[in-house]
């Protein structure tokens, strides 16, 4: 029997990720040294950890409220407005999600009407698009550029404006690029939603993860609070990725109808990640500034030593990864992720994985430890080299 | 001896910061990290070193393991505090003995605590009641033997040694 045909058109439509075959092919490799994780290396900090054991053992194993833990929730609203100086009350403003990748589920499905139109940078996380497919919208590209440090550009986006577009989606620091968006380019952002009665989506998850110059949250400028959905969650900054812990904070109204959707599909976030959670802010800001000074360092050693071996790379802001141009080898990013892992036996992610914008880059995540990464660095070094046939390669 | 205004600039030194926290990282790879030459983290080991900074390397052994076993104890030590000098001079001689790892003046019950390392319980015994007790200006010892280690001068012990699983590529 054909069982094929009982697949709802637009998933059979969504493009498989360009992640997911890569990984069936270095999971069967051995010794990988592999740049290709979008997630820190340490391990959730011991005390969060304790403190979901005793939860655990204190019987937290009922559900929770559909917006999550008060007390929790509470804590969420305080930790945003102390950083990113935006107020949201606990009660009704803030939605407590299994990671951002839920929150991003739930506005989109709880806002688009069938073909709607998103806006959203490229390259991306790869989820932005099949997402908004699957909320029967219609993604609509921004791009980004490696000379603008991947930053996103108002004129742009209004360059990629069509009638119809109801969202602008952006996640700023941005996984795979670091790219991120001074104050200056972000007001002239905020005025053109405004211009354009826009709505953003603002997956800050990265924020925290900021080397220079700090962050700065599109909901603070002028008339941009009632129209963002600001997301952000615990898995980079805390090192909490297993857990599935995210919120999402916005107008009440906006929450309401999201929660509508989570209370239908999702009830609530698991409690014991929910519990943990509450421990990361009441107590895991220390850990989180010393995971942040290392990842730093690394960025630094990463980007001067892919610059180095000839592969042109960017300084990113933000985030765990560095997005360094291919271009100078002559070769197309998979082949060249392809070459590499087979002749040294590192993985980078193809840039093509992120979106039609990422050709011509590869995504090397710096979210591993300092002998891994000198290795690594090494090894492409002289894959670089081997590739140009001769001792050094112009960048 | 760092003059005191010097201590928070040491603090902020990124080769004492790797040392700390690199986790076993050679010179050469603490170069790379750190953005500088070698010969310059050299430089910089050899100077931590002269402000009696960084005073040396030790390796962190798991004492229960048969090639490494040795018998350790602490020790509660109450000494009489000498006018002029006060608890220094008898602590700087009790720390010179090759049995003590560790000797730290302490506030309360008793003044100092003292980290000894011997290669048998008879030995150790008999450095506390031959050696440290009758030294003049002990008043009394109160001996503790460790029995077993759970953690090591930042490594745990029974812990398994391998990180967690990752998935070996993720978006």
């Amino acid at each position: 029997m054909d069982t094929k045909r009982f697949i709802a058109r637009h998933v059979v439509d969504l493009p498989k990720s360009g992640i997911r075959d890569f990984f069936e092919i270095v999971a069967k490799m051995k010794d990988v040294i592999s740049l290709g994780i979008g997630e820190p290396d340490f391990d959730t900090p011991w005390h969060i950890r304790e403190a979901a054991i005793f939860a655990l053992e204190r019987g937290k194993t009922h559900y929770t409220s559909n917006l999550g833990l008060l007390e929790l929730r509470r804590a969420i609203s305080r930790y945003v407005e102390k950083h990113y100086a935006v107020g949201y009350r606990p009660e009704d403003e803030v939605i407590v999600t299994v990671g951002v990748s839920e929150g991003i589920d739930l506005a989109l499905r709880a806002l688009l009407n069938p073909g709607d139109k998103v806006l959203y940078h490229q390259p991306c996380y790869v989820s932005y698009h099949p997402g908004v497919t699957l909320a029967h919208g219609v993604a609509v590209p921004v791009p980004t550029r490696a000379e603008d440090g991947f930053a996103l550009n108002a004129e742009d986006i209004a360059r990629a404006w069509q009638p119809g577009c109801k969202v602008l989606m952006m996640n700023l620091p941005c996984n795979p690029t670091g790219g991120t968006c001074d104050p200056a380019r972000l007001e002239k952002i905020a005025k053109f939603a405004v211009e354009k009665d826009l709505i953003v989506f603002s997956d800050e998850i990265y924020s925290e993860l900021v080397y220079e110059g700090g962050h700065v949250s599109i909901a603070t400028f002028p008339g941009m609070r009632e129209r963002t959905i600001f997301l952000h969650g615990f898995s980079k900054a805390f090192a909490m990725t297993g857990f599935r812990i995210g919120y999402a904070c916005g107008p009440a109204e906006l929450i309401e109808a999201m929660m509508k959707v989570h209370q239908y599909s999702m009830l609530c976030a698991p409690i014991l990640a929910q519990e943990a959670a509450l421990e990361a802010l009441q107590r895991g800001e220390d850990g989180m500034l010393a995971m942040r000074e290392q990842y730093h360092r690394r960025r630094d050693l990463v980007v001067r030593r892919l610059n180095g071996a000839g592969l042109k790379c960017h300084l990113p802001r933000g985030a765990f990864y560095a997005f360094p141009s291919i271009a100078a080898t002559g070769l197309n990013e998979r082949d060249f992720a392809y070459g590499l892992l087979e002749a040294e036996k590192v993985a980078v992610v193809p840039g093509s994985a992120f979106g039609e914008n990422g050709r011509g880059f590869v995504r090397a995540s710096f979210a591993t430890g300092y002998p891994q990464l000198i290795e690594a660095c090494d090894r492409i070094e002289r894959y670089v080299q081997k590739l140009a046939g001769s001792p050094r390669v112009k960048g | 001896m760092v003059p005191n205004h010097a201590i928070l600039d040491v603090l902020m030194n990124p080769v004492l910061k790797l040392l700390v926290e690199g986790g076993n990282l050679t010179t050469a790879q603490m170069a790379q990290v750190a953005g500088l030459p070698e010969a310059e983290i050299l430089r910089q080991l050899e100077q931590l070193k002269k402000d009696r900074v960084f005073l040396g390397w030790r390796p962190v052994l798991d004492l229960s393991q048969e090639a490494a076993a040795a018998v350790r104890a602490v020790i509660e030590v109450k000494i009489t505090p000498e006018r002029g000098g006060g608890f220094n001079r008898l602590a700087d001689r009790i720390s010179r003995f090759d049995e003590v790892e560790s000797c730290y003046l302490m506030s309360g019950a008793y003044d100092l605590l003292i980290f000894v390392k011997g290669p048998s319980l008879q030995k150790v015994a008999g450095f506390v009641s031959e050696r440290l007790s009758t030294l003049e200006g002990v008043l009394s010892t109160s001996t503790h033997f460790m029995l077993r280690s759970y953690k090591e001068g930042g490594y745990l012990i029974e812990a398994a040694a391998q990180p967690a699983e990752r998935l070996k590529v993720s978006p």
